[in-house]
């Protein structure tokens, strides 16, 4: 009965509920690119640590966890070996420098990551053999340098950094590709520790003193009793500060604003889709007051004229979902590639969800609306 | 005759107890099954709170209305739901088909709600649509039919599922007189016919014409009621009630034609 009498008022009044399906379909549109446009500006930034090889990571004390801020030495890194529950550590230095080229591709930017080959920070590869020598001009590149560049292994490349107050140039080899690592909006590089200390940009060139790094990956044996290994290393060591990943991935310059700023507009994309569905069905049902009177008394139940509306407003909501979702796909594949969004399952997934559960929300005013209209006012009396 | 519908010292008060409006007051009256009744008064008489109470919208502050042998009073909301769509039937004023309905769809409502939309259900809907005129319209929303025509669907809707009861709220509020008096024979007739109670509440007398029963409310209480056909003919033609509240009907002839006289001087005035 509800169902029948709901689908042949969206059947003889199709322009209208088709049209209020679009809003629907702009707004889940809204959504999902905010959804993987925050999902994009996230991997930009956090893409390296979050798939670092890696239970802890410690930076130097009093550096709010800011990986350029923090300096460490070779002392930190031999105490921290010696800790009951470590696995292995591996110092990481990061820098910035600029891939150029000799004909008219044009120049990229990176991130240079110093690792020590075999310790944890030191990537997992696609191709190739990776990092083998301390002190070698070889380097593993992060698989959308590949892409961009068209760079592949055993192609040698030039970096060019600022050192003192020249530009120098460095070749090194491509011995390695791993996936995707982009740190601070750049993708990565990977090279021996030793040879980023040559290469890296600063004030001076670099002497044959102790190597600084940024900061050092550590592995646990096992991951579970992180805290107490935690507790250990703050106690045994001194100047530094250990953190978990998730901590340091939310530590990152403008991440947590980044994403906060996103969430907050989808929140409120949501919500003004609710406002929206709220606003339409109530001033439908207002419409259909008479409409519903009669129908009432002419013996449905409340509860089937009332649950005739919510099957409409499921019905659109579903509707403008799937229009919205296959609109979002189809212009997500017309975007160009150096917007960073990412659709990621559980965001997409968890965007339809709310995206399908403004409706019904939405609908609860002219539901209490529906259930409350009196069969009286079919006779020109209310009650 | 058991009657179809019997009430007893019905009375229906608004308000609170220092403000109250008694709009029914004490009524008791009985319709038999194929009686045609036209309920009539000015407005503020009660008759549409007297037609609410009929219809199970409406509870009556005290008194007992039975339909059939059930008491309307001992029902929650759901079973006057169904009660209202199970043994009455109904027609409006306005607003009376769904909008979004066909002609056949609206009528076929009236089954569909009560489970019984099958062939023999189908096939009475058609019947009804037939003998009210309505065979080439099946098909049209009420947005394309006339106000009779809506009116008329209206009728097969209130009959379709052979209700106990059939209750019209200003049946031809909405029509031209030709189409008024067109719609309220036919209504009669398919009442007659088929042997249900029917119950008009109208405020135009003239629509007496095919009625079995007059009774006018004033102030609530029933004024009084008219079952003699020549006295009902004659508050037909007059379209008035003033020459029958008599003791006795029709004491002069020419007063009557005198009457008429005027009364079409007031029509064709109006």
């Amino acid at each position: 009965m509800s169902v029948y009498l709901a689908f042949k008022e969206v059947w003889r009044n199709l322009g209208r509920y088709l049209l209020f399906s679009l809003v629907i379909a702009l707004i889940t549109i809204l959504v999902l690119f905010i959804a993987a446009l925050a999902g994009g500006l996230a991997n930009a930034n956090k893409q390296l640590i979050e798939k670092l090889d890696a239970d802890l990571l410690v930076y130097q004390e009093n550096v709010d966890l800011q990986v350029t801020s923090s300096r460490l030495g070779n002392q930190a890194l031999r105490e921290l070996r010696r800790i009951p529950g470590v696995e292995s550590a591996g110092p990481l230095g990061f820098a910035s420098a600029t891939i150029v080229f000799d004909d008219s591709r044009e120049p990229l930017d990176i991130s240079m990551v110093g690792v020590e080959p075999g310790k944890p920070g030191d990537p997992a590869l696609i191709e190739g053999t990776g990092l083998r020598s301390r002190r070698a001009n070889d380097a593993v590149i992060d698989v959308s340098i590949a892409r961009q560049t068209g760079l592949s292994l055993g192609d040698r490349f030039t970096l060019r950094t600022i050192q003192g107050t020249e530009e120098e140039y460095y070749t090194l080899m491509v011995v390695g590709i791993t996936d995707e690592r982009q740190y601070f909006f750049q993708p990565s590089i990977f090279m021996p520790l030793a040879t980023w200390e040559k290469i890296k940009p600063q004030a001076a060139p670099a002497s044959d003193q102790e190597t600084i790094y940024n900061v050092l990956a550590v592995q646990l044996e096992q991951p579970e009793q992180a805290q107490a290994v935690v507790r250990v290393i703050a106690e045994r060591v001194a100047g530094i500060e250990v953190t978990d990943k998730q901590t340091a991935i939310e530590a990152l310059p403008g991440y947590s604003a980044q994403q906060s700023t996103l969430n907050t507009q989808q929140a409120f994309t949501l919500l003004i889709g609710v406002l929206v569905v709220g606003g339409f069905f109530q001033i439908q049902t207002l419409q259909k007051v008479a409409q519903i009177g009669v129908l009432k008394a002419i013996g449905s139940s409340s509860g089937s004229v009332a649950l005739a509306v919510m099957l409409q407003i499921i019905l659109v909501t579903i509707i403008g979902v799937g229009i919205g979702a296959l609109g979002t796909l189809l212009l997500s594949l017309g975007l160009p590639g150096n917007i960073p969004i990412v659709f990621t399952g559980a965001s997409v997934i968890g965007a339809l969800a709310l995206l399908l559960s403004i409706g019904p929300l939405g609908g609860l005013v002219s539901i209490r609306l529906a259930l409350r209209i009196d069969p009286l006012t079919a006779i020109g009396l209310s009650s | 005759m058991k009657a179809a519908l019997r009430t007893e010292e019905v009375t229906k008060i608004y308000g609170s107890e220092n403000a109250s409006v008694i709009a029914v007051d004490h009524v008791s009256l009985e319709i038999l099954p194929g009686e045609f009744v036209a309920l009539v008064g000015p407005s503020g008489s009660g008759k549409t709170s007297m037609l609410a109470m009929l219809a199970a919208l409406l509870s009556p502050t005290s008194g007992k209305i039975f339909i059939g042998d059930e008491e309307l009073g001992r029902m929650g909301e759901k079973q006057r739901a169904r009660f209202r769509r199970e043994k009455l039937g109904f027609t409006f004023q306005a607003n009376n088909l769904v909008p979004y309905l066909t002609a056949r769809e609206n009528v076929e409502l009236m089954l569909r709600l009560n489970g019984q939309l099958d062939k023999v259900g189908k096939a009475r809907a058609q019947e009804l649509l037939d003998r009210l005129g309505l065979a080439e319209r099946l098909n049209n929303l009420p947005s394309q039919l006339s106000g009779g025509q809506q009116q008329r669907v209206a009728i097969a809707r209130a009959l379709v599922h052979n209700p106990e009861v059939v209750l019209a709220d200003e049946p031809t509020a909405a029509l031209d007189t030709e189409r008024a008096f067109q719609v309220v024979e036919t209504f009669a007739n398919l009442i007659h016919e088929q042997n249900r109670a029917g119950i008009m509440v109208t405020h135009d007398l003239r629509m007496t014409r095919y009625v079995d029963k007059i009774i006018q409310m004033v102030d609530g209480k029933i004024q009084q009621v008219i079952s003699d056909p020549a006295q009902i003919e004659a508050v037909a033609l007059t379209g008035s009630l003033v020459s029958v509240s008599q003791p006795v009907a029709l004491p002069d002839f020419e007063l009557a034609s005198n009457r008429i006289r005027f009364s079409e001087f007031a029509m064709s005035a109006a």
